[in-house]
């Protein structure tokens, strides 16, 4: 290469993908990455409302962790996300991009509500209990189940059809929310069961969502086994890592496939169950609330690893907690504290980027000379 | 993945250690705030739930009212705004006890039984809803219902709008048979039929030969419907316009086309300075007044409370005249006052009929069931009784000489 050539091709910097990176280097990365989120979001909200940026802080962290009720909320949010979250863990290791969580939840939902709705002075409140867990996670897994047929069969494109069977789900509960709405007409069915509650999850010592954070816990250490120490779990790896290596071990990817998004439908069935029996009392489009699609985002930041899942949804239930109270508080519009979450969920990512490569910048003449 | 899991919970850790920091920082501020001069240990303290925020006009209306009786009265007040109608409603409800309140009140239909799971869970607490159905059959002492007569105000808005069409037919501009008012309604609900018979009825009683169309959007807020039906209306024939909706759509068609305009939630003069002539609203201000009276003093809550023209709830704003037929504001003055006495009723079983005959007995939905099934009887002494037996409207009748030109339910 000539001279010239080179001196006008070199960039001013460019980017080393890292073998590895010393804990405290890394630790140093995330710290450094939320401390400057902190700021730009500080900064910007000095100069566009005026507040002084401590105070929205404070009531950011008061809003999420200030009573104890707060506290048993947070847990409930951290629960149903982290939920969802487990759900599109075992996809997402084998690198099939269900995005149809959202779907797969509100159609177990779906199917708790309607047992509810329709089967509560048929059948005991035991015998509809079980009735409702079991046509719960059965929605969600045949709602998963068809997309990963389609998969393994014929080769479609997973990501386009997860997201239309949302769409689907979504109509279907809008349907139904019309035919057995209260009153009639209105287009929501409002709370099922209100003074007998049938078919409501019980409350445990006094506290109506411990029953569902017990679940999502038990469920959070099954699917952590299941996928670190159990056969099925090394082939999930192995299929996500390369196919034709599963293959050429003998490993049956269509079954693997087909058996994961059961799996992984079945417990957003439960987290529908969760939602409706445990939470809400109710069905209506919004019921996930978008809990589906952040749930990509909690899973990928904890790596797929059930137990740093806690860690990730933690943040992000404890960020969307705090906006609510930020905007309530300084009468700021909703959307503000979005972008104040946005802010700092972009940073906590953007220094994934820091940790994987790093930046080496152009030499300078001299040594490129002395070279 | 072990080291990732340490460093992810050390990264956490340092963010609740920062927070608290934060926290503790926050909460030094905000003590000596708590204990302003003005407020005493006794202050109650009122939470609102709000559907949306000030950008809606309806939501709008209870955000000045609650301020403004808050202020008056010296109580404190937290708004929790843009609250879904599902269990985003009870959980904020859940968080404004937490935070003390002893009265809550929410603005919006869909937010009543998320309510009503509060009422009983926080028995202490009055809970307070405007437009709901169920308070007076839920048998709850701290769960009450409120609404206005708001048919009283869309029936002196009608007659300001009959007066402008009797002037156009003096004027040569059509005749009295053409005499046809159109009506954009959000909803086929029995809100919104209370609210536009009302309004035809009052045009009727100064304009008799008068006929109306109603179109329905099917969305509360959606400006471009609004305005397409409002232009629809003005092809067919339409000579003067109103609505039950709550976006500028209406109006501005009516604006742009220069037929007159009568509006809702508060006057739109400034936008339409040559087709406006008033509007009527609801004034939340008397109900929040007497919410938080009830509750200073110890008294009980209504199961229902229906504001009316005399607790200043129904009110109309200042009359356009550049566009309004002379005498108007006499003629509603009038009216206003025998409504008042209770010698003039909007229903009044005289004049309207349905299907060619005169009503004699109508039995209503007055109490909600999942079926519609009606259950009191509503025409007494010659006149329906609306907002008599709960505060939300039931008149859901279909009278002669209005056309519905669609129906929408939610």
């Amino acid at each position: 290469m000539s001279k010239s050539a080179s001196k006008s091709h070199e960039p001013l910097f460019h980017v080393v993908k890292r073998a590895s990176i010393p804990l405290w280097q890394s630790l140093l990365i995330r710290a450094g990455a939320i401390l400057a989120a902190l700021i730009v979001a500080g900064l910007l909200t000095f100069f566009l409302t005026g507040l002084n940026p401590i105070d929205v802080y404070a009531t950011m962290i008061d809003g999420a962790i200030g009573t104890e009720k707060r506290i048993w909320n947070l847990f409930q949010g951290i629960a149903l996300l982290l939920c969802v979250s487990l759900a599109v863990t075992p996809a997402f290791k084998m690198k099939f991009w269900n995005i149809g969580a959202e779907g797969q939840a509100l159609m177990g939902g779906l199917a708790a509500a309607l047992c509810m709705i329709l089967y509560s002075d048929k059948l005991s409140p035991a015998v509809l209990m079980l009735v409702m867990v079991v046509t719960s996670v059965v929605s969600g897994a045949v709602w998963a189940l068809i997309p990963a047929i389609f998969k393994a069969k014929w080769n479609t494109n997973e990501t386009l059809f997860t997201l239309m069977m949302n769409y689907i789900a979504t109509q279907l509960v809008s349907y139904f929310s019309y035919k057995y709405s209260v009153p009639k007409g209105s287009g929501s069915i409002g709370i099922i069961n209100s003074s007998t509650k049938i078919g409501w999850f019980p409350s445990i010592l006094d506290q109506k969502y411990l029953l569902n954070i017990i679940i999502v816990v038990i469920l959070t250490f099954i699917l952590y086994v299941y996928l670190k120490h159990s056969k099925h779990g090394y082939e999930i790896s192995v299929v996500g890592e390369s196919e034709n290596t599963a293959k050429y071990i003998g490993i049956n990817v269509k079954k693997v496939i087909i058996r994961t998004m059961i799996l992984s439908g079945a417990i957003c069935g439960i987290a529908g169950l969760i939602m409706v029996a445990g939470t809400d009392h109710t069905i209506a489009t919004d019921t996930v609330g978008g809990r589906g699609f952040t749930a990509i985002m909690v899973s990928w930041l904890a790596k797929f690893n059930p137990i740093m899942m806690f860690l990730t949804s933690f943040l992000i239930v404890f960020l969307e907690k705090g906006a609510i109270a930020i905007s309530s508080e300084f009468d700021l519009n909703s959307s503000f504290s979005d972008i104040i979450t946005g802010i700092i969920i972009f940073f906590i990512i953007g220094s994934e980027f820091f940790i994987n490569y790093s930046i080496k910048f152009r030499e300078s003449k001299k040594e490129a000379k002395s070279k | 993945m072990k080291k990732t899991t340490k460093i992810l919970a050390l990264v956490l850790a340092l963010v609740l250690a920062i927070g608290c920091v934060f926290c503790l920082a926050g909460c030094n501020k905000e003590n000596p705030e708590n204990k302003d001069p003005n407020t005493n240990e006794d202050t109650l303290k009122v939470g609102f739930i709000f559907l949306h925020d000030e950008n809606s006009t309806y939501d709008k209306n209870f955000i000045v009212a609650a301020e403004a009786a808050c202020k008056e009265l010296g109580v404190e007040y937290i708004m929790k705004k843009n609250i879904p109608e599902n269990a985003k409603c009870q959980e904020a409800a859940d968080d404004l006890v937490d935070e003390g309140c002893d009265i809550i009140f929410a603005d919006s239909f869909g937010h009543e039984s998320y309510m009503i799971e509060a009422a009983k869970e926080y028995p202490e607490v009055q809970f307070c809803h405007a437009t709901g159905t169920r308070a007076h059959t839920e048998g709850l002492a701290n769960y009450s219902n409120a609404f206005a007569s708001i048919y009283e105000g869309r029936y002196l808005a009608g007659i300001a709008a009959g007066m402008k069409l009797n002037e156009m037919i003096a004027a040569g501009k059509f005749t009295a048979e053409e005499a046809k008012m159109g009506y954009v309604g959000a909803f086929t609900y029995a809100e919104v039929i209370s609210g536009y018979t009302s309004f035809f009825l009052g045009a009727k009683s100064v304009c008799p030969t008068v006929t109306m169309e109603v179109q329905f959007t099917g969305s509360w807020y959606d400006e471009a419907a609004e305005k397409e039906a409002a232009t629809a209306l003005i092809n067919n024939g339409c000579k003067l316009i109103s609505q039950h909706a709550d976006s500028m759509g209406a109006p501005t068609a009516c604006e742009t086309a220069g037929v007159p305009n009568v509006s809702y939630n508060g006057s739109t003069q400034t936008a339409c300075p040559n087709t406006f002539i008033v509007s009527s609203r609801i004034d939340w201000t008397p109900y929040f007044k007497h919410m938080i009276t009830c509750v200073k003093e110890g008294k009980d809550i209504e199961d229902d409370w229906t504001g009316t023209l005399e607790t200043g709830s129904v009110v109309l704003t200042e009359i356009n005249e550049s566009v309004a037929a002379e005498g108007t504001a006499e003629a509603i003055a009038d009216a206003k006052a025998k409504l008042i006495a209770g010698e003039l009723h909007v229903f009044d079983a005289a004049t309207f009929t349905k299907d060619g005959a005169p009503l004699t007995s109508y039995i209503a939905d007055v109490d909600t069931d999942n079926d519609y099934t009606p259950d009191t009887e509503v025409i007494k002494d010659g006149y329906f009784h609306e907002s008599e037996f709960r505060s939300a409207p039931y008149f859901d009748i279909q009278i002669d000489n209005i056309k519905l030109l669609n129906t929408a339910f939610g």
